[in-house]
């Protein structure tokens, strides 16, 4: 089974849920931690992994032989991104730009481009208390995310519990993050925002065929839209946490909600186990 | 004509709500919202809308039954694993055109497809270039830079000398879009441990960049170690922090009625916005 926990944007409390999610989830069973925020994660700052293992994550640009090269301009032409420039006498790939959808190594006339490896991230593996921890990190200036978001993903395999950690927004990263995943929990503020926010992931999710439910964070700070509209939705709203000055300290000092308050291990545990229902159902 | 961009690493440290009060106090501005995935700041500025555009992303490719002879050579080809049983998935393709110009019974066709809309409006503070991008569309990088160059435009056309945009999330393709050709980044950051990780990958980002930057720390009072840690590090890094901003549920309150918090310039927190507003407006014109 395969938990995303996603949000229309950053800082509602998303890695919160997840974390402690993960910390109350694998009392029941054996769990994998996936954070899939490649381009900011902060997961590890709340759990603290052992890392050992380190793999380096490399996508392929092509590399122009000069010698070889004639200047056609076929290469450039067929790039549907702009990665390749012909001049008179030399031809530029611009690597970040590159999708490395093979195209112009496979056409150039000339046989003058080959593939040449590029590093836009790195993948660390770990342990913390019982769970398995993986995350990536983009290197800073690389654009493309999902080749990377994809390399951490297949480190998991279907059978495992596993909670995915996703990054805000409702495009390519995400994306890929939350797809091929059982359910996916929708962290959301009770507020303008919140719900502007929240409507957009609905709105992905159901586009992907993928079950949801809501976790409203800082309850009470606004008003009822994001209930009145779950409802109108038959979105379940699987918790609430109220705004409290507790939670936000503990998250200014990196700890998990439920080491500062064991009390909410249950409501996760009981959160867990009505996705594991819907999923059957 | 002067370019302010207001980015945070992360969303959630409070970013709109300072943009949308800036836009208030600037005498004359264009508004840019590049957050085009999940765009907010149209809730704190309640734009009219005046033009609608549609954005055209890359094509995507498909292919025609009656050519297909079931060769397999796209499914073969396709780096993006886009293609299976002779139809192509459009989540997963990326557009290269790969297939369309391999395919040897000129089966594929590659179709346009709007990837969302962007449009030109007119706020109390001015006029204001914000977009929608399609849900799972790709692209936002491009759809960043063309209303960006729209902005430039109005700017020229209405003689206005300042562009303030609220920026995208994350240190992807979008910001680094957001990022080219602007003369001041301000990064708003929280005190948190989070807070300061995400700071400081986007403060490699914007070096990277070359592009010049300056630091707000919101709620300020949240955490004071959390605080100092921050200020140490601009210091060592040599960064300028333009303004703290104290923890008040006005903000909350304004962003809930839908107007900028500066709309009651009586409160310390709208105070401290102005200050460091000034101070970025002198930065930015010396
Ligand atoms: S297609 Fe090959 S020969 Fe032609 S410009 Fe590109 S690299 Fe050079
Ligand atoms: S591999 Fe594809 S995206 Fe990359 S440079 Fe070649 S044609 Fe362009």
């Amino acid at each position: 089974m395969i938990i995303s926990v996603a949000s229309g944007k950053g800082g509602t409390g998303k890695t919160t849920v997840a974390t402690s999610m993960a910390l109350s989830v694998k009392k029941i069973t054996p769990l994998t931690f996936l954070d899939c925020d490649v381009e900011e994660p902060n997961a590890h700052i709340f759990l603290n992994p052992v890392i050992s293992e380190t793999e380096r994550v490399k996508t392929v640009i092509p590399e122009v032989d000069e010698k070889k090269c004639t200047h056609c301009g076929k290469c450039s032409e067929l790039c549907a991104f702009n990665a390749l420039a012909v001049l008179d006498t030399i031809t530029l790939v611009f690597g970040e730009l590159c999708h490395a959808c093979g195209s112009c190594w496979y056409f150039c006339p000339e046989n003058a481009i080959t593939q040449k490896e590029k590093e836009i991230g790195i993948i660390e593996m770990g342990r913390v208390r019982d769970i398995n921890f993986i995350h990536g990190k983009l290197n800073i200036g690389e654009a493309m995310s999902p080749p990377l978001i994809k390399a951490v993903k297949d480190k998991i395999s279907p059978q495992e519990t596993v909670i995915i950690d996703a990054p805000p927004g409702t495009s390519c990263p995400v994306i890929s993050s939350v797809k091929d995943t059982d359910f996916c929990v929708l962290v959301t503020e009770p507020t303008a925002f919140g719900l502007n926010d929240l409507m957009l992931s609905v709105g992905m999710l159901r586009e992907m065929n993928i079950p949801c439910g809501v976790i409203i964070n800082r309850a009470g700070i606004g008003d009822d839209r994001v209930i009145n509209y779950c409802k109108a939705e038959h979105i379940p709203v699987l918790m609430e946490i109220p705004l409290h000055k507790k939670i936000a300290s503990l998250y200014a000092r990196g700890i998990p909600v439920v080491d500062g308050m064991p009390e909410y291990i249950e409501q996760f545990q009981s959160v867990y186990h009505t996705i594991e229902r819907v999923i059957r159902s | 004509m002067r370019e302010l961009l207001v980015i945070s690493g992360k969303g959630g440290t409070g970013k709109t709500s300072i943009v949308g009060s800036f836009a208030a106090l600037a005498n004359s501005t264009v508004l840019v919202d590049c957050d085009v995935d999940a765009a907010n700041l149209h809730l704190l500025l309640n734009p009219k809308i005046k033009e609608k555009h549609e954005f055209y992303g890359l094509k995507k490719a498909e292919i025609n039954e009656q050519k297909c002879i079931s060769c397999g050579l796209c499914e073969e080809l396709c780096h993006f694993g886009a293609v299976k049983n002779g139809s192509i998935n459009q989540y997963l393709c990326e557009g290269c055109g790969f297939c369309f110009h391999a395919c040897p019974e000129n089966a594929i066709m590659l179709k346009d497809n709007v990837s969302g809309e962007w449009f030109i409006s007119d706020t109390c503070y001015g006029p204001m270039v914000h977009a929608k991008l399609g849900i799972a569309e790709d692209n936002s990088g491009k759809l960043v830079a063309e209303i960006r160059k729209k902005a430039r435009n109005i700017a020229q056309d209405e003689n206005i000398n300042l562009i303030i945009t609220d920026g995208p999330p994350g240190i992807g393709c979008p910001v680094i879009s957001a990022l080219s050709g602007i003369d001041l980044a301000l990064i708003v950051t929280e005190p948190t441990l989070s807070g300061i990780h995400d700071l400081k990958r986007v403060v490699e980002l914007t070096r990277h960049f070359g592009v010049e930057t300056a630091v707000c720390i919101n709620k300020y009072d949240l955490d004071e170690d959390n605080t100092n840690t921050i200020e140490n590090y601009c210091q060592e890094e040599d960064i300028m922090i333009v303004g703290k901003i104290i923890f008040d549920p006005a903000m909350t309150r304004a962003m809930m009625k839908g107007r900028p918090v500066i709309e009651s310039p009586e409160l310390a927190i709208s105070k401290q916005i102005n200050i460091m507003y000034n101070k970025l407006y002198s930065k930015l014109i010396s």
